[in-house]
């Protein structure tokens, strides 16, 4: 394939068993995925998980230790970054400080021989909504400012792919808010694959098509927002991506379309469907049992009161309770020893319960997920922390 | 409790605090006279009707503004001063520049060594410096003159400039260089477009430098020089039998020449950041 058709190469992004080695650590480990033309593809995972190097790869600011990237059926693995149709809003944004607005939205037209750049420049302008602005420096402009115009002077290349690095990380929460919405409306617009960065778990969630949560090097899983929140395969997922409820149970049997499974507060059924690809279901193997914590019922424990007739509840004790408004947060400690959140909407169904009081946890089986027991139980959990 | 004393402070305090919004003034005032004191002596004594000795005041003339050249060598060794400074900038800039590339941008065995030496020649007392290079050249048979102080200021001069290009290097942010290549620019564009132009100010200040730190040398050249006069050798040389009224006219000329300098490049800066 001749070198002009590179520039222009399109379709979908491949990256195929992508390694990256710095001296003996392995930032990323024969990662293969491959993201559809004119999506929004999020890659999240907390720092130092590989995400930002995979980015820097594409972007052909770093060369693959192993691997192939190809756009379509071009190969630019080993291309120099100006040959690529690749273009990156960079995290701190990397605007040119001796340039006007319009001189480094033009930039990228102009080293690439067009000659007369106002014309798309000005609609760049248009699109992130700062004509206003084309004659001013970097400088003279507000951060959410010149993070748009970050985004304008790589979009206004028409890049094959476009890589976003954590462009919102240095914006404060309102404003991050706003240019998420403001994000998904251009990507949309333009059309563009938008491969975007980042370890904000809830940024990823709004706005792209596909997450892809990564950690020490490789993907744990990929999907829909949706299904890698209420189906997450591996422990890590399930702690990094929102809160989830762990602990461990035996397997003691398969009931017809349902797995039953027991712990130290007693049985549980799980649809089969709910138990993610892989896990042992034999009698005795060991797994995790994951309940979200808005997914729990919570209620006063009544004596003598029936359980439920689906037969997943638990009786513990409250720990604390924590009224946000909205929802109120309950720890609860079960007889067995776990302890479980409970987010329970306000409903005003129950009213407050107050600490130590005795409660019933109920939920439907099919709102639970099994996983494998050899996952660590607290993977994702700290990383979240650091980053909330 | 009298409404009086309300309104204003005890005297003791109102001394205090008009001492407080004051001392620096009148610190300022007295600092400045002290720098400045000299220069407005040579500049007054440039009108100075002198004859052989420059040293009592004798009567007011214009004479040796009309002619500066009008004592011996005087305007020779100026020329002399403005052709070795040109030379020496233009050298030790582009060689000290590319030193300052190479220590910032690259790792290289003798990093560290280079650049702890190209600290040397700025802590080394002059006199050694001039005396040892001094040494070097007589023992390797080079004649005295032009070149040889060329050579020493260049030698000093570099330090100055790597120093001063270093710090500007520093500070830029290499992702500018990769968004520059992530935007179609190939490695010599994105040198020429962004690094460039955003290290232009520290290596225009560190030529300033080179220039001012060459013309003013004295010490370093007096001792490598031979034949070969600058205007600092001749001030001294000619202290001896008087120094002729031209030197303080082309000492003044040289001070009102820098300071419009830095007045025009200030009031080009301060209208830049009003546009």
């Amino acid at each position: 394939m001749s070198k002009t058709d590179i520039t222009k190469a399109e379709g979908d992004l491949y990256l195929e068993n992508l390694t990256k080695s710095f001296g003996d650590f392995t930032a990323v480990d024969d990662l293969s995925l491959q993201v559809p033309q004119g999506s929004f593809f999020a890659l999240l995972g907390p720092s130092g998980c590989g995400k930002t190097t995979t980015l820097r790869m594409v972007a052909g600011l770093e060369a693959p230790t192993a691997g192939r990237i190809r756009i379509g059926d071009a190969d630019i693995t080993y291309e120099k970054p100006y040959r690529r149709p690749v273009n990156t809003v960079f995290q701190n944004y990397a605007l040119f400080p001796h340039m006007d607005i319009q001189e480094n939205v033009g930039f990228g037209l102009k080293r690439r021989g067009i000659k007369d750049v106002d014309a798309q420049v000005a609609d760049a302008l248009k699109l992130i909504q700062l004509e206003q602005v084309a004659k001013r420096k970097p400088t003279q402009l507000s951060g959410g400012q010149q993070q748009r115009v970050a985004l304008a002077r790589a979009i206004v290349n028409r890049p094959a792919v476009l890589l976003l690095d954590e462009p919102l990380g240095a914006l404060d929460l309102k404003l991050r808010r706003q240019m998420q919405l403001e994000l998904k409306r251009i990507q949309t617009e333009v059309g563009l694959t938008f491969i975007h960065v980042t370890h904000d778990q809830e940024e990823a969630m709004t706005m792209a098509d596909t997450v892809a949560v990564m950690n020490n090097g490789i993907i744990e899983q990929m999907g829909p927002p949706t299904e890698l929140y209420e189906s997450p395969r591996t422990a890590f997922v399930a702690n990094f991506l929102g809160q989830s409820n762990l602990f461990p149970a035996k397997v003691s049997g398969v009931d017809g379309d349902n797995v039953v499974l027991e712990d130290s507060d007693g049985r549980f059924l799980m649809p089969k469907n709910r138990v993610a690809d892989g896990v042992n279901l034999s009698s005795g193997s060991s797994v995790l049992v994951g309940v979200r914590p808005e997914k729990i019922n919570i209620g006063p424990l009544d004596p003598g009161q029936e359980p439920p007739s689906h037969g997943n509840y638990v009786d513990g004790v409250v720990e604390a309770a924590s009224f946000l408004g909205v929802s109120t947060q309950y720890e609860v400690r079960t007889a067995g020893g776990d302890a479980i959140s409970v987010f329970a909407q306000n409903l005003d169904v129950h009213g407050l319960m107050p600490v130590a009081s005795q409660v019933r946890l109920t939920w439907l089986p099919l709102h639970g997920f099994v996983l494998d027991g050899h996952e660590d139980i607290n993977a994702g959990v700290e990383s979240e922390l650091v980053v909330g | 409790m009298s409404t009086d004393t309300a309104t204003k402070p005890p005297v003791g305090v109102r001394v205090r605090s008009w001492f407080g919004d004051n001392a620096l003034k009148f610190y300022a005032v007295i600092a400045f006279a002290y720098l400045l004191l000299p220069v407005a002596y040579t500049f007054v004594f440039s009108f100075n009707d002198a004859g052989r000795t420059n040293i009592v005041w004798q009567g007011f003339t214009l004479d040796n503004w009309k002619n500066p050249c009008g004592a011996p060598q005087v305007c020779e060794s100026v020329v002399n001063s403005i052709v070795l400074a040109l030379g020496v900038t233009i050298m030790s800039t582009i060689l000290g520049t590319l030193i300052a590339f190479a220590l910032v941008r690259y790792q290289f065995r003798g990093r560290g060594t280079t650049n702890l030496t190209i600290f040397l020649p700025m802590a080394t007392p002059e006199v050694v410096l001039g005396s040892s290079l001094l040494a070097l050249f007589l023992n390797i048979f080079v004649p005295l003159g032009f070149w040889t102080v060329f050579i020493a200021h260049v030698m000093f001069c570099i330090s100055f400039v790597v120093v001063t290009v270093k710090a500007r290097l520093a500070s830029l942010d290499p992702r500018l260089e990769q968004a520059a290549m992530d935007l179609y620019a190939n490695e010599r564009e994105a040198f020429r477009r962004i690094t460039l132009p955003l290290v232009a100010p520290g290596i225009a200040a560190a030529a300033l430098l080179a220039f001012s730190l060459s013309f003013d040398d004295f010490i370093i050249t007096n001792f490598n020089s031979g034949q070969f006069t600058t205007f600092p050798k001749f001030v001294y040389v000619s202290a001896t039998r008087g120094i002729p009224a031209q030197a303080n006219v082309i000492a003044s000329a040289m001070f009102f020449i820098a300071l419009a300098l830095v007045l025009v490049s200030q009031i080009r800066n301060m209208r830049r950041k009003e546009a």
